[in-house]
């Protein structure tokens, strides 16, 4: 029976510390539930059929946008709206407005949230669909099979698993160096963005470094790149409601002539936010040239090993590259 | 009673004439006062056995439906559309995919449209919730938006309708005066199958010129 929930217990803390002990008590048995719209989708589909749902919507701390000694702190419950209409995120911090500003549909934005826009589970239809995968603790890929249908994956770093981080203000967030904070009932610990989130070589079934039972609270993002000129551009089928098929965030520090510093970071080609090393290092400290523009698209792609569907996003990752220089 | 007399057994309230439709039965049962909790028609959702209240949210709460305040029992695994369709009988939200991905099921939560398909009820308890029926005057008059929709023939299957235009009504009432790019990304949460987009369009741009010519009493083209 599509459609019908199983049932649950929902439980609405209105503090964190409620909803820490909540999570511990709980632990693989429940589930946190922040905009709701994918969770809902889950258990409708009963693939995923938690005892308890925690709704984070009513707890205060987790809402909000403040600056906290030069960084911006923001609550992991702060919708995507918010996030993309903040005058402190537009004013310092364009690249992570405009890429909150492209998730999925307006009202999806109205509800969807940062943490879980960060936090979502991926978007392999062969997962989702609830077959028995290596993601889901089977033995098989689904989407890695010759015929199979892998227009919409990895390209890079797949490990058994070919999905893709779906997200598009993950990339936007590890180009600006940010921080995720994660609490638990036994203290807080910070992330970097840049290893918040999890590899399939290192644990096929998680797609964040959250443990059960912990809460991502914030994202912290430093003042090192406030300012900087910025460019991100998200490739998708459709203009609305759709996930990426590649995007790319990236943050420049140029004086006009010379790039001094870099940050270039695609999404959905890699089952995380994919850091393109080779190419900061190649533009930066180097004025920009045409000749260095496609040198650098053609870094961008190096070791890629597309499936039998999804070659095109070869070019489409050098393009996005080569325009996001080109921007400056 | 004699055999012939008895209730077809699709009919689910006691009583109730054989051959009504679900829209009369629904509307009926709410004039009645019937608790409907154990719907059976919409499927396990709403009646599978739920698990004894361990701590978790109480079922019997208030909600604020188009200025009103309706007590209501609800499901912690309830969606607000099936409340707002299946319990208070506001069948104007329609139910398309289910899933987020077609805004038939678009609402006001405190004048920001959501959809309902994929929102807990639970979660809207103290929330203002307007829905298609809440937006006509106290003289019956069409809202701005509904009227200019029929001007500029928004609807042919008019499916999709309530939600575009709650989807519309929800920018207004944020930006008054869009442009049509701003308005066509306002929209762009709303499919429409019948791809009526650009009327819809014509209409949120009709509905806003009214706005305005009301609140400076202009007589220039709408």
């Amino acid at each position: 029976m599509k459609d019908a929930m199983a049932g649950f217990e929902l439980y609405q803390p209105t503090d964190l510390d409620t909803a820490l002990e909540s999570a511990a008590r709980f632990g693989e048995a429940g589930w946190l539930l922040a905009g709701g719209y994918d969770s809902l989708d889950w258990f409708k589909d009963r693939v995923k059929i938690p005892e308890a749902v925690i709704d984070l919507s009513h707890i205060g701390e987790l809402h909000g946008i403040r600056e906290v000694d030069g960084a911006v702190e923001i609550g992991a419950m702060t919708t995507l709206t918010e996030v993309s209409r903040s005058p402190l995120v537009r004013g310092r911090f364009q690249l992570l407005a405009d890429a909150a500003s492209e998730v999925a549909s307006p009202q999806i934005r109205n509800a969807g949230t940062l943490g879980g826009n960060l936090c979502q589970d991926t978007r392999c239809w062969y997962y989702r669909y609830g077959v028995d995968c290596y993601r889901a603790g089977g033995n098989t890929c689904y989407a890695a099979a010759p015929d199979a249908q892998n227009r919409e994956h990895a390209i890079f770093g797949a490990s058994r698993c070919v999905a893709v981080s779906p997200s598009d203000t993950a990339p936007a967030l590890v180009a600006l160096d940010a921080s995720m904070v994660v609490r638990s009932v036994s203290g807080e610990r910070v992330v970097p963005a840049d290893n918040f989130f999890m590899e399939p070589g290192v644990d096929i079934e998680r797609m964040t470094v959250l443990e059960a039972g912990e809460i991502l609270t914030s994202v912290r993002i430093p003042p090192t790149w406030a300012d900087a000129a910025f460019y991100f551009e998200k490739v998708s089928d459709r203009n609305s409601w759709d996930f990426a098929l590649a995007s790319i965030a990236a943050a420049f520090r140029t004086d006009g002539v010379t790039i001094d510093d870099a940050r270039v970071v695609c999404g959905a080609v890699q089952c995380i936010p994919r850091r393109l090393r080779s190419v900061e290092r190649y533009v930066s400290g180097r004025p920009r040239t045409p000749e260095g523009v496609d040198a650098a698209g053609a870094m961008a792609v190096k070791g890629a090993e597309p499936l039998s569907y999804n070659g095109y996003k070869i070019p489409l990752v050098t393009n996005l590259v080569k325009r996001a220089l080109r921007s400056l | 009673m004699t055999d012939t007399d008895a209730p077809s057994p699709t009919v689910l309230l006691p009583g109730a004439p054989a051959g009504w439709s679900r829209r009369d039965f629904i509307k009926g049962v709410i004039a009645s006062g019937v608790t409907v909790s154990s719907v059976s028609y919409f499927g396990a959702g709403c009646a599978a056995p739920l698990p004894a209240q361990t701590g978790g949210v109480e079922r019997l709460l208030s909600l604020r439906v188009n200025g009103q305040t309706r007590r209501v029992d609800v499901a912690p695994n309830e969606t607000l559309a099936t409340t707002l369709r299946y319990k208070l009988g506001l069948t104007g939200t329609k139910i398309g995919c289910n899933r987020a991905e077609c805004g038939a099921c678009t609402v006001l939560i405190d004048n920001v449209n959501h959809y309902a398909c994929s929102s807990l009820t639970h979660r809207v308890r103290d929330r203002e919730i307007t829905t298609v029926e809440g937006l006509e005057a106290e003289d019956g008059s069409l809202h701005p938006v509904q009227q200019a929709f029929i001007d500029e023939l928004g609807p042919q299957c008019g499916f999709c309708t309530p939600g575009q235009v709650m989807s519309a009504v929800a920018l207004l009432r944020a930006n008054p005066t869009p442009t049509r790019e701003e308005a066509r990304e306002a929209m762009s949460g709303n499919l429409c199958r019948c791809g009526a987009y650009d009327h819809y369009l014509n209409g949120v741009m009709r509905a806003a010129g009214l706005t305005t010519l009301t609140a400076s009493a202009d007589t220039g083209e709408v």
